[in-house]
């Protein structure tokens, strides 16, 4: 239950060290960089964004190419890659590829090199098939496509609109022919809309003749090619096929490259971590020998800074005081058992300045108030069982994926425990299986109660749970009032409230609400019963006549400690909240319950595969719905409930200065 | 005069059938409004799928709470195998009338909290660290069904 101490260090040392010391403290990774020192005559920032640039880039290129090899040589992404993590490497092998780094940056180069040229080869063959196209209608003629050329005589070839018949195309020449002019027309061949056609003449006349096709839409065509249709189009599919050969050969290297996947993402994390530190560089405030950078280091680790880097360089590290207001970073530190809850500390906000760290408290809390609401000890077993295979099999998944699996193993023994004391075991499996199945029913009795036969029992339970809860915050509360002296607070806040509320519990308990809910009733003795009323007084009196007591306005003091007093209210609210321990502890158990129903309409063999369906089917949604549910319930009365009662957490996380990567994690030896 | 003295059951029946009817439907308008929501920022980033997809069950349970209470009542009037329950019209009505707080808080606050649901589909879509916060506003307007919830359960199994 701790927020760990930090400390300021400043490390001042010889420029010539600089690179050297920053790799340490990025391998190390205990150092949270600050950027707060301000430049002068002497020490000043140096400009290295042109380096961090060009490594920036490399990582960049390198993550592209990755994706090159991944579409070229697709390898399906395991269906765990979230539980996965990233590969481990060791520091020697990771220094031996990155030894290496130019062979692998041309590897990469090379890759994105015939990547282009396949894509240039692609981009050919689409080109050369839209030129077959165009030459198809030409086939049937026996001509080179550009005759055009000869001395004496012209091929005017081209398109008219329209599918033309030979005496249309007559009726059209008739007009040149009436001019004395000779000419040979064909048609070459007809599309839907389109004639092609070809006419033959002399050089001299071609220019008439296409003035009086131009009139009718024709559009002349002209080709390069020097050979007929038919051996152009021959030519054309035989240079298609090279180019598909080279196409094919391109993917084949790819596939040969592939074997340099891993040392591509090294070579990309390797330019990552390099960036980040030329980052920090960045920030480094240098004199022309010597250069100096502060930062956060926990209490636990600054020995160790020392030694590794005080004794192998010329440089001195000084503790610096630091400052009441200053933003120092967060890092928690708990037991093995509340390290796990952690994450749900992070999801609402880390401890912040005077603030101590919760999770030691509310991981309790935590476990006991999610194993209420899932309450089935069959749930609760797979659960765990479930978190414990995975943690096995994937070792070298994420810390912050290992703590939350890990608070969901404790949470489902929380759940077993409850389902024991409700007795539910995938709702009532057991009655209905052995009924239904071996003609007895066999009812494995709740060590406590079943909750569906007396609700009103667990809902004062929930409620009582929800007390204790709630007067731990206000307990913390008030530890913390007392650490920072704060004892006006901590009697308004916190002593009157406790009296007051006990007072008002104990008036409660013999009152016959409490014994229709309880179907009991309970008699206190006389002086409990005048005690009751003195210690609710006492305390509605002390936060109205001296909680608002801040100013000496006296109208003022008394409507706000009349404010103050309205706060009750939000304690009612806040009791009656538990009340979602009940209920969702009882849909857990009645929605298993229609499963096992459902599932046992049957009889006979057929009767058992239902049951089997349904019981698969029917419980893993249940089971994910209550999980959720329970998740968030759960967290819901800690956040509001409970954090409400002394916590804001306004912290930030510490983050220290270390190899972030994106494939893998270098193991030091 | 006789049929109307034996309707007993059949009021039990249609409180039944509202609280999981209601629950129902809430349920589906509030998880289609969040599925809206949800299908837009799977778009852009289909990564994320898992957390929105969380956000956008949240409204879902009502279903479950009304199907919780429509299921109690017909264990209580024995329409669960065994014969039906002999109810009066009195015993009938009060049965209905438990069933009403999930009922109507189960239809109405399912939009309501698919709403929340799908604003806070936006937190993730934003900033997708802050999964924690973003889960907890829908849960807010759960309180509220949670509430009648347990009511109902209460009245119902009070009833038999």
């Amino acid at each position: 239950m701790a927020v760990v101490q930090m400390q300021k260090l400043s490390i001042c040392g010889l420029k010539k060290d600089r690179r050297a010391i920053l790799d340490k403290i990025q391998t190390m990774g205990i150092m949270e960089i600050n950027h707060l020192l301000e430049e002068d005559e002497v020490f000043q920032k140096v400009d290295v964004s042109k380096e961090k640039g060009n490594f920036d880039k490399m990582a960049v290129t390198a993550d592209q190419s990755l994706n090159l090899l991944q579409m070229y040589v697709p390898k399906k992404p395991s269906k765990f890659a979230s539980l996965e993590g990233k590969e481990v490497i060791s520091e020697e092998k990771y220094n031996h590829i990155i030894h290496k780094k130019e062979d692998i940056l041309k590897v990469i180069k090379h890759i994105q090199h015939i990547d282009k040229e396949r894509s240039d080869y692609k981009a050919e063959i689409v080109k050369l098939e839209n030129n077959i196209e165009s030459i198809k209608p030409w086939l049937s003629l026996d001509l080179p496509l550009n005759f055009a050329d000869n001395v004496h005589s012209a091929m005017i070839s081209g398109m008219l609109p329209g599918k033309l018949t030979m005496e249309d195309i007559n009726r059209i020449m008739a007009k040149v022919e009436s001019l004395g002019i000779a000419v040979e027309p064909h048609i070459v061949s007809r599309s839907n809309d389109h004639t092609y056609v070809a006419f033959f003449a002399l050089r001299k006349d071609s220019e008439i003749i296409e003035d009086t096709l131009s009139t009718r839409g024709f559009t002349r065509l002209y080709y390069a090619w020097n050979k007929t249709p038919r051996d152009t189009i021959d030519e054309i599919e035989e240079k298609i096929v090279q180019l598909k050969t080279k196409i094919s050969q391109i993917e084949m290297e790819m596939v040969a490259l592939d074997t340099n996947r891993e040392k591509i993402r090294i070579f990309a994390d390797y330019y990552r971590i390099r960036s980040d530190k030329y980052e920090v560089l960045s920030h480094l405030l240098q004199s022309s020998n010597t250069f100096v950078i502060s930062g956060y280091v926990p209490t636990m680790y600054v020995d160790d800074i020392k030694q590794e880097i005080e004794q192998k360089y010329d440089c001195n590290i000084d503790i610096d005081p630091i400052n009441k207001n200053e933003d120092t970073p967060v890092l928690l530190s708990n037991n093995k058992f509340s390290a796990n809850m952690e994450g749900v500390l992070n999801a609402y906000g880390l401890p912040g300045k005077g603030e101590i760290d919760p999770t030691t408290v509310m991981s309790f809390f935590y476990a006991f108030f999610f194993g209420m609401m899932l309450s089935d000890a069959g749930y609760g077993a797979l659960v765990s069982i479930v978190v414990l295979i995975v943690t096995k099999k994937f070792p070298n998944m994420g810390v912050g994926m290992k703590k939350a699996l890990k608070m969901f193993f404790w949470c489902g023994i929380s759940t077993v425990f409850w389902g024991v004391m409700f007795g539910g075991y995938f709702g009532d499996l057991i009655p209905v299986v052995s009924y239904n199945f071996f003609g007895t029913e066999v009812i494995p009795p709740a060590l406590w109660f079943t909750p569906l036969e007396n609700p009103m029992r667990l809902l004062v339970f929930s409620l009582l749970f929800g007390l204790v809860h709630l007067f731990t915050g206000l307990g913390i509360k008030g530890y913390i009032c007392l650490k920072q002296k704060a004892y006006f607070d901590f009697v308004c806040d916190v002593v009157f409230w406790y009296v007051m509320l006990a007072g008002l519990i104990l008036m409660l308990i013999p009152s016959s609400i409490f014994a229709s809910i309880l179907q009991a009733e309970v008699t206190f003795p006389a002086f409990v019963n005048t005690l009751a009323i003195v210690l609710a007084v006492a305390g509605a009196a002390g936060i109205l006549f001296v909680s608002g007591q801040r100013s000496k306005n006296f109208g003022l003091n008394l409507a706000r400690g009349a404010y103050n007093l309205y706060g009750i209210t939000r304690w009612l609210s806040e009791i009656l909240s538990y009340s979602r321990l009940l209920a969702l502890g009882l849909a857990t158990g009645v929605i298993a319950s229609v499963v096992n129903q459902m599932g046992s309409m049957g009889s006979g063999v057929l009767g058992v595969i239902i049951f089997i369906v349904a019981f698969l089917f029917g419980h893993t949604l249940n089971m994910a719905i209550n999980l959720l549910g329970a998740y968030v319930h759960t967290n819901r009365l800690q956040f509001v409930e409970f954090f409400g009662k002394f916590y804001e957490g306004t912290g930030r996380i510490f983050e220290p200065f270390n190899r972030k990567t994106k494939y893998i994690d270098v193991k030091e030896d | 005069m006789d049929l109307w003295s034996n309707l007993g059951i059949v009021y039990a029946l249609i409180g039944a059938a509202l609280a999981v009817l209601a629950g129902g439907v809430g349920s589906s308008l509030g998880v289609g409004i969040a599925g809206e929501a949800a299908s837009g920022v799977i778009s852009e980033d289909p990564s994320k799928f898992g957390k929105v997809l969380v956000l956008q069950l949240l409204p879902g349970t009502n279903g479950i709470y009304g199907l919780l209470v429509g299921f109690i009542v017909l264990a209580q009037i024995g329409l669960l195998g065994g014969a039906p329950a002999d109810l009066t019209v009195q015993q009938g009505l009060l049965i209905l009338a438990a069933c009403l707080p999930i009922t109507i808080v189960g239809w109405l606050s399912g939009p309501a909290q698919g709403k929340v649901s799908a604003a806070a589909i936006g937190i993730i879509a934003k900033k997708p660290d802050q999964f924690g916060k973003a889960m907890l506003l829908p849960a807010m307007v759960e309180t509220y069904t949670i509430l009648a919830l347990l009511i109902s359960i209460l009245a119902v199994t009070a009833l038999a």
